[in-house]
């Protein structure tokens, strides 16, 4: 009686709201869903092409095998992986101390309130704009010749890599120890703890997933980088297996490059397969990378 | 003290805190006068200090003693200042880069802001419980060991994290999951952790700010029971907005209300300080009356 009509109408009160709403709703969703198909279309036609391109080509001798510009049915990538490694490893030796200790300088060291600690901000968040080809110059100029001088060596990669990814590690790291509540800090000091204690025991370890995304990150750039490479001796076209110091040396992305300029078609078939070598590579690491992240994952 | 765990109620805790307030026998403990007849000893008095963040003034030339072995409250309603006064024992507003603290504050005789004063070893000596429980996001045992560990304890770990869970009145409840995370279990829980952290370093004094106004109602009165066993090992200082609480527990009280300059701004001072008991049945201010009966605050 009087109560169902009272609940007829908070029924209809609290039914879905009109039908524009609706309609607004299923167009946003449908258009999102679009946006994501098209990113994914695009990732999975380039990975669909190279493997129909270059898989026929895959075999363990592109990994054993030195590279040849005469005969493409023997030629590997073995050097440039290697190269690869080497470059990519002195990149990971490098970054990790100076963009954590960057990052913690400027998040517990520096006040904020001098103006050259603002200037440094200011200048890592620009750094982190500048293309990756003027870093190459920077490299020719100053690793390769000039005050380092070491020559065109695999050292002079990784240096000039971690350049250009540092100012992406130190911004990652610096929002992890951000994000790590001042409640944790605060109380680690008022136990007695100095101030160094308590960023190696608390901070660092509560930011330690955020730091392993930045340099993550920044890995997956390095990795795929050529064109700095190219002015700091990449181009060179390497049979022989690189050594870090010396020798010349090739990475796994100037490779692909060199033997895609090559005007036979067997060529072509194996830059696609250098390609989809290169991508498991990427995959493997970031997958480890991943799961090494997952494994320290904190919840508050 | 090993109490069964099971829910107790609000009554029977209380009937606990009241059973220890009111010792028999010829031991007063609420005054200044300890049981051997000698006054007790002085661990932290505070002479004329005032606190400035920039150029606003948070406390206003405020002087109280602090007795070794004693509960001191700090009630006042918000704004006063109470929390700003007691992070100036162990240096915690030197985090703050704008706070500058004037007056002196003197531990055992010796001025805590003094040239030679390290305020690392100060909170060594000065532990502090926060309002929010903030257990470190590592296991129940690596936060009570945490403490020890930095100032390079060398005994044995086990025997002293269990020794301090028990004083905490934790050890019941978490014995079975030293190796859960401290965030894992209640707020009541991670308070007492908290307590059991601070106290795991041995100090002269615990800093208690708020600790339970974050808390049901019968988590506050655990560790209500809690201050008053720690109370025999350490002196504590608690900042309160609850009068009952500071009344339940406390032996000394110090009542801070806010006052207006000219310039709008609002400056915390102390408006009386004297034994709980004398302050809440007759209190010498009439500005402490209102306030202990709820006319403003």
């Amino acid at each position: 009686m009087a109560t169902s009509g009272a609940r007829a109408a908070t029924a209809a009160a609290l039914r879905s709201s009109s039908q524009r709403d609706r309609v607004i709703h299923i167009t946003f969703v449908s258009m999102m869903i679009m946006a994501l198909t098209a990113a994914l279309l695009g990732l999975a036609s380039l990975i669909i092409f190279m493997i129909a391109e270059g898989g026929g080509r895959l075999e363990w001798g592109l990994l054993t095998e030195a590279p040849s510009t005469i005969d493409p049915g023997r030629a590997g990538f073995r050097t440039a992986i290697l190269g690869t490694l080497y470059v990519i490893g002195g990149v990971i030796v490098l970054i990790i101390p100076l963009g954590v200790g960057a990052a913690v300088y400027l998040e517990e060291y520096a006040n904020p309130a001098r103006w050259w600690n603002r200037l440094i901000e200011l200048n890592i968040q620009n750094l982190a704009g500048v293309p990756s080809i003027v870093f190459g110059i920077l490299g020719l100029a100053f690793i390769v010749r000039g005050p380092i001088g070491i020559g065109f060596v695999a050292a002079a990669g990784s240096l000039t890599l971690a350049l250009l990814v540092l100012p992406t590690v130190i911004l990652a790291a610096r929002e992890a120890i951000r994000a790590v509540p001042s409640s944790i800090s605060d109380g680690s000091l008022a136990l007695g703890a100095t101030q160094w204690q308590t960023i190696r025991r608390q901070v660092l370890p509560a930011a330690f997933p955020g730091i392993l995304t930045g340099i993550i990150l920044a890995i997956a750039r390095a990795i795929g980088e050529a064109a700095p490479l190219l002015l700091v001796g990449a181009v060179t076209f390497v049979t022989f297996n690189p050594k870090f110091l010396s020798d010349g040396y090739s990475t796994l992305p100037v490779m692909i490059y060199q033997y895609s300029n090559r005007p036979q078609d067997e060529f072509r078939v194996l830059a696609a397969a250098g390609v989809v070598v290169m991508l498991i590579l990427v995959l493997l690491m970031n997958s480890f990378a991943v799961w090494l992240r997952d494994r320290f994952e904190q919840t508050w | 003290m090993s109490e069964p765990v099971a829910a107790d109620s609000t009554t029977e805790i209380s009937q606990r805190i009241i059973a220890k307030e009111m010792p028999t026998g010829t031991e007063d403990s609420l005054t200044s006068i300890s049981p051997t007849g000698r006054p007790r000893e002085t661990v932290i008095s505070v002479t004329d200090l005032s606190v400035y963040y920039g150029s606003f003034q948070a406390v206003d030339k405020v002087s109280f003693p602090v007795y070794e072995k004693q509960i001191t409250a700090l009630i006042g309603p918000s704004g006063c200042g109470k929390s700003t006064v007691l992070r100036c024992f162990n240096r915690m507003n030197d985090l703050i880069p704008s706070a500058v603290v004037e007056g002196v504050i003197e531990y055992h005789g010796v001025d805590l802001y003094g040239e030679n004063v390290d305020p690392v070893e100060v909170r060594r000596r000065i532990g502090m419980v926060f309002q929010k429980p903030n257990p470190f996001p590592k296991s129940i045992y690596d936060n009570v060991a945490f403490g020890p560990t930095v100032l390079g304890y060398k005994g044995d770990m086990d025997e002293l994290v269990e020794e301090t869970l028990r004083k905490a009145a934790l050890w019941d409840e978490v014995k079975d999951k030293l190796d859960e995370s401290g965030m894992a279990i209640s707020g009541g829980q991670q308070q007492r952790l908290c307590i059991a952290r601070a106290i795991a370093t041995s100090p002269d004094v615990v800093l208690m700010d708020e600790p339970c106004s974050s808390l049901d109602p019968i988590s506050t009165l655990r560790i209500e029971e809690l201050m008053l066993d720690l109370k025999e090992d350490y002196s504590i200082i608690i900042v309160t907005h609850n009068m009952q609480q500071a009344a339940r527990v406390s032996d000394h009280t110090a009542f801070f209300n806010v006052k207006s300059e000219i310039d709008g701004q609002r400056t915390g001072y102390l408006v009386e300080y004297s034994q709980t008991r004398e302050l809440f049945t007759s209190p010498k201010q009439k500005l402490t009356e209102d306030y202990i009966t709820g006319r403003f605050g």
